[in-house]
């Protein structure tokens, strides 16, 4: 079944290492919340099965919506879709939002998974990533959520920065572990062109990121979450047994979704389109009598639904099968398998049955395998 | 033929050649505005990019004079500018009776200015002197103008003021071009004997020739010979060049135009050689163009050792379009079978290994270049060294020779003190020293070859603030210390990065291109060790850690194309890279570590 996924592009401050399509100005979130209710209906047919079975709001920063901008989405949502019983209904939130007032206000709402964006316990972190919350809020946050009965709960967290020692990744650790959170996202702080950190590094002013000291908080990430009973089930996303994201997990199974609002990207199984990356562009596209031209398309040829197969596949714990490699062309499975046999003699991909996964040690390099099992 | 004219445009490097040539173009209504562009003869696309001429190219306009009545045919030719293609040059002012000698009037009379200038009085051309860019602030109009009448010992009244950019003197030049250029002499009845200066390949019809008619008709449909070859063609297609070609019944003595016979083979046609009739040969092949000597000699390697002889087919083919390109088959241990090629320099280079792949998809792998030496060994024989690979152990070697060029600056007084510390720095020794005016002066310097090839210009042009021309010519071959530099990665000798330096530049050289490499390099997962040695000594050395992290932290809805592109990207790079032991060396490194700073 289908997922969507909802951008609402507004946050309270820039993080220096965001790379995602947001404004810092809150001018036109009402206007921006109604052209996204909009979009909904006007797209309602790019799923060919309505039935919905997650909904994510992403961002940006949606836990800036309030009570009634959230409930107007879910009215726009339930009239052109139809929600199965049980979908999987995630949050975007941050710490600094959630409040005991604000966590009751959305557990009366369709909502019933956050995703926490609260990257680290520490304030050296935190201030060097330019968070809006603090170390206090961090930790305080958690214990509210789940005492609001939210148990349903994710929590982003960053490694590699120059900022976080070996010692304190542990900490960030030791917190998350400690309350059981049943699903975690850890990224590795990554330098993306254009952003405040870019600039720094380029002028000197924070060092490069190590990735020395990247691969080994990943690996005592691996080893740690494996001993606490977490499965590693995609390169930054661990979960206790049955409680894998299933919006998210769509994305690395070839899953169709539709994307609405700025920056939103939609995927049918033959085609990806995405929305401009640009409030007004979008605020103007979605309030004009027959919106057009506010997104791109490409579709996909054989060798890039093969390609992307490959590439979000070997991420993940289930690994790609020679099966639906055939699927996508009777072609690929022998390209793949001539390709793959240097990998496997060198241990980095592991074989069982007709799947193909990347072994523990090969997950960091990741990139480098997929582009090799390309065509 | 009274009413023809033929004549080239020269100039030092960008002094306006293309541009006033658009004004002509334009003038003459060659061009339709609808076609105009920017220096609408550098129609390769390399051209474009770098915004310099590479190519000379031929084109016809007609001027329908006022004054007379009477319609005049032009046979333009525009030439680059840069030392690396004159050979362009010399090849076209063999098609010509007048040159158009431009000078940039807010730079003066230049290193090239010079040798164009002389090349072109040799062929007793006529020249007209046209001081160009009046549009600039900086034009010096009456200092330049001083300038101009002490080099050719003309009169102020004959050098036309002109700018590229305005359309300024455009009606006087076209005058010029009547009044003083001679219209060619030639019998248009006595036998055929026209002279190939220049062909190009094409796939649909073969080769196309470029040539000028001395004397007698060409008629669509003659048997023709080539006289060195002994060939014989039909003349399936003849015509004058414009914009496109135009097809014509017949052209006659004095004209320029194109021929079509049909041949595919490369070999088949040389540059240089005269055409005549089946029917009723010339008595003499005209004489044709001296050989070119090559200043740099490289290798060039398929990347793939299966293409050869595509590799070789392509370089055939390209030869059709650069005569100064020279090449003889060369193996290599680690890069299996080859060419060893001639080049004019290192802009030449560049831009063959550019040709070869954007006209003929060949992808190579270029050595580091050196110039040839002379070798006598103990025994008391003498050869030829053109790769470092036949550079024998200094046990064998009696003495080694290498080329010195003469080179002559122009620059300003105030760069004398940096231009002389960069000379010495290369081996050189000033030789004269002399004021054209007392606001600029020639250096004349004796320099080894080796050292000016490669980034001896840049260098040049960056201290002296772009103040500083120059030219240069082979002398004579001096004794010299020659040593081999091997080029390891991981132990295993890389035989396509070893060069030959002289003794004293080894370690610097050495250095340089290990730390060069070390930015050119993608990680492995391993540690790679580059080091550079001579003999068994290492003398710089550099390490490349092994790749840790080659993964993307996030990829969600949004970043699954962007980041499929980005692999893809990266998969075709891999596709242009040649392993040495377990070491992968992108295609691209070869040429870019040459590109010191
Ligand atoms: N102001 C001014 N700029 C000019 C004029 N003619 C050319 N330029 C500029 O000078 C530069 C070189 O012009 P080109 O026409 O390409 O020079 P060129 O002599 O053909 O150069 P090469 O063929 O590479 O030797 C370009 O940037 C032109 O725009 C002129 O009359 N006035
Ligand atoms: S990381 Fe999240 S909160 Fe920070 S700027 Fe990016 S989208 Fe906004
Ligand atoms: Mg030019």
């Amino acid at each position: 079944m289908p997922g969507l996924y909802l951008h609402i592009p507004f946050c309270k401050q820039a993080c220096h290492y965001c790379n995602f399509h947001f404004s810092t100005s809150l001018k036109y979130r009402g206007e921006m919340v109604k052209a996204i209710a909009r979009e909904l209906g006007f797209r309602k047919d790019y799923l060919t099965d309505k039935r919905l079975d997650s909904i994510y709001f992403g961002g940006g920063t949606p836990s800036l919506l309030t009570a009634a901008e959230l409930a107007f989405l879910f009215e726009a949502i339930s009239r052109h879709f139809e929600v199965s019983p049980g979908a999987e209904v995630t949050l975007e939130a941050n710490p600094d939002d959630l409040t005991p007032e604000r966590l009751a206000s959305l557990r009366q709402s369709a909502v019933n998974r956050l995703s926490i964006g609260l990257q680290s316990f520490s304030e050296e972190d935190l201030r060097f990533f330019n968070r809006a919350h603090s170390a206090d809020e961090a930790a305080r946050c958690l214990d509210l959520a789940l005492e609001a009965g939210f148990d349903d709960l994710s929590v982003d967290l960053i490694y590699g920065s120059p900022t976080t020692t070996d010692a304190q990744w542990e900490r960030n650790l030791d917190e998350v572990f400690r309350r059981r959170i049943p699903h975690l996202s850890c990224y590795a702080l990554t330098v993306e062109p254009q952003t405040a950190l870019d600039h720094f590094v380029r002028k000197g002013k924070a060092p490069q990121v190590d990735e020395a000291q990247a691969a080994r908080q990943f690996s005592y990430l691996a080893q740690r979450a494996a001993s606490e009973g977490y499965a590693h089930y995609e390169i930054s996303n661990f979960a206790l047994p049955g409680r894998y994201a299933r919006h998210n997990s769509s994305y690395w199974k070839g899953e169709h979704y539709l994307g609405v609002g700025p920056s939103a990207h939609s995927f049918d199984g033959a085609s990806r389109q995405w929305n401009v990356a640009h409030n007004a562009k979008y605020l103007k596209a979605l309030q004009s009598e027959s919106p057009q031209g506010f997104f791109e398309r490409e579709e996909l040829s054989v060798a890039d639904r093969y390609n992307e197969y490959i590439m979000t596949g070997l991420r993940t714990s289930w690994g790609v099968s020679l099966e639906q490699i055939q699927a996508i062309d009777p072609q690929a499975a022998p390209h793949f398998q001539r390709e793959a046999h240097i990998f496997l003699e060198q241990g980095q991909l592991v074989q069982s049955g007709g799947r193909f996964f990347l072994s523990p040690q090969a997950r960091f390099l990741a990139d480098g395998i997929a582009a090799a099992l390309f065509w | 033929m009274k009413n023809i004219r033929n004549f080239c445009v020269i100039a030092h490097i960008d002094h306006g050649k293309s541009t006033l040539s658009d004004r002509l173009l334009e003038y003459t209504k060659t061009i339709s505005e609808r076609e105009m562009q920017n220096q609408a003869l550098d129609n390769m696309d390399l051209e474009r990019e770098r915004g310099i001429t590479i190519k000379s190219h031929a084109i016809q306009m007609y001027y329908d004079r006022g004054s007379d009545g009477q319609k005049y045919t032009f046979n333009l030719i525009d030439t680059p500018g840069h030392v690396d293609f004159s050979y362009e040059v010399s090849r076209s002012i063999a098609a010509c009776e007048g040159a158009l000698l431009l000078v940039d009037a807010s730079q003066g009379i230049q290193a090239q200015t010079i040798s164009n200038l002389y090349l072109a009085i040799e062929h007793d051309l006529e020249i007209i002197p046209i001081l160009n860019k009046v549009d600039m602030d900086s034009a010096m109009i009456d200092e330049v103008s001083d300038q101009i009448i002490d080099l050719i010992g003309c009169e102020k009244e004959d050098i036309i003021l002109a700018s590229g950019k305005t359309g300024r003197g455009v009606p006087d030049i076209m005058e010029a071009i009547v009044e003083r250029i001679p219209a060619p002499e030639g019998d248009v009845d006595a036998p055929l004997q026209a002279l190939i200066f220049d062909s190009v390949f094409n796939p649909y019809r073969g080769v196309i020739a470029y040539f000028r008619i001395l004397n007698g008709t060409l008629n669509k449909g003659d048997l023709v010979r080539f006289v060195n070859t002994g060939k014989e063609y039909e003349a399936d297609e003849v015509g004058v060049l414009r914009m496109s070609q135009h097809p014509q019944p017949k052209l006659q003595a004095g004209n320029v135009g194109y021929i079509i016979t049909g041949i595919k083979e490369s070999k088949e046609i040389k540059v240089g050689d005269t055409i005549t009739t089946v029917d009723r040969p010339c008595e003499n092949a005209i004489q044709g163009f001296e050989d070119v000597k090559p200043m740099v000699f490289a290798g060039i390697f398929p990347l793939d050792n299966d293409d050869f002889e595509d590799l070789r087919d392509s370089l055939e083919k390209l030869q059709l379009n650069d005569a100064s390109l020279v090449f003889e088959p060369e193996t290599s241990a680690a890069l299996g079978f080859g060419f060893r090629c001639g080049f004019l320099g290192m802009l030449h280079l560049e831009i063959v290994q550019e040709r070869l792949f954007r006209e003929f998809n060949m992808d190579v792998i270029t050595t580091v270049p050196n110039v040839s030496y002379n070798l006598s060994t103990k025994k008391g024989e003498i050869s030829t060294i053109r790769t470092p690979s036949e550079l024998p152990d200094h046990n064998y070697i009696e003495y080694v020779e290498e080329p010195y060029i003469t080179a002559q600056i122009i620059t300003k007084p105030d760069y004398i003190g940096t231009i002389m510390t960069l000379c010495m720095d290369k081996r050189g020794t000033l030789t004269k020293q002399h004021y054209l005016t007392p606001d600029r002066v020639e250096l004349s310097f004796d320099l080894p070859l080796a050292e000016i090839v490669f980034d001896f210009y840049d260098r040049l042009k960056s201290i002296s603030r772009g103040y500083a021309s120059f030219d240069y010519q082979p002398i004579e071959y001096r004794e010299t210390d020659l040593v081999k530099l091997d080029i390891k990665l991981n132990g295993e000798p890389v035989d396509a990065l070893s060069a030959l330096v002289h003794r004293s530049k080894a370690e610097a050289f050495g250095r340089q291109i290990c730390k060069k490499l070390k930015e050119l390099l993608p990680r492995q997962q391993f540690v790679i060790a580059i080091q550079a040695a001579v003999g068994a000594k290492v003398i710089a050395r550099e390490t490349i850690s092994a790749l840790r992290k080659d993964v993307t932290a996030k990829c969600y809805g949004g970043d699954i194309s962007r980041k499929r592109k980005l692999l893809e990207k990266q998969k075709e790079g891999k596709r242009r890279m040649r392993q040495f032991g377990k070491v992968e060396v992108p295609q691209k490194a070869f040429l870019d570590v040459l590109k010191l700073d």
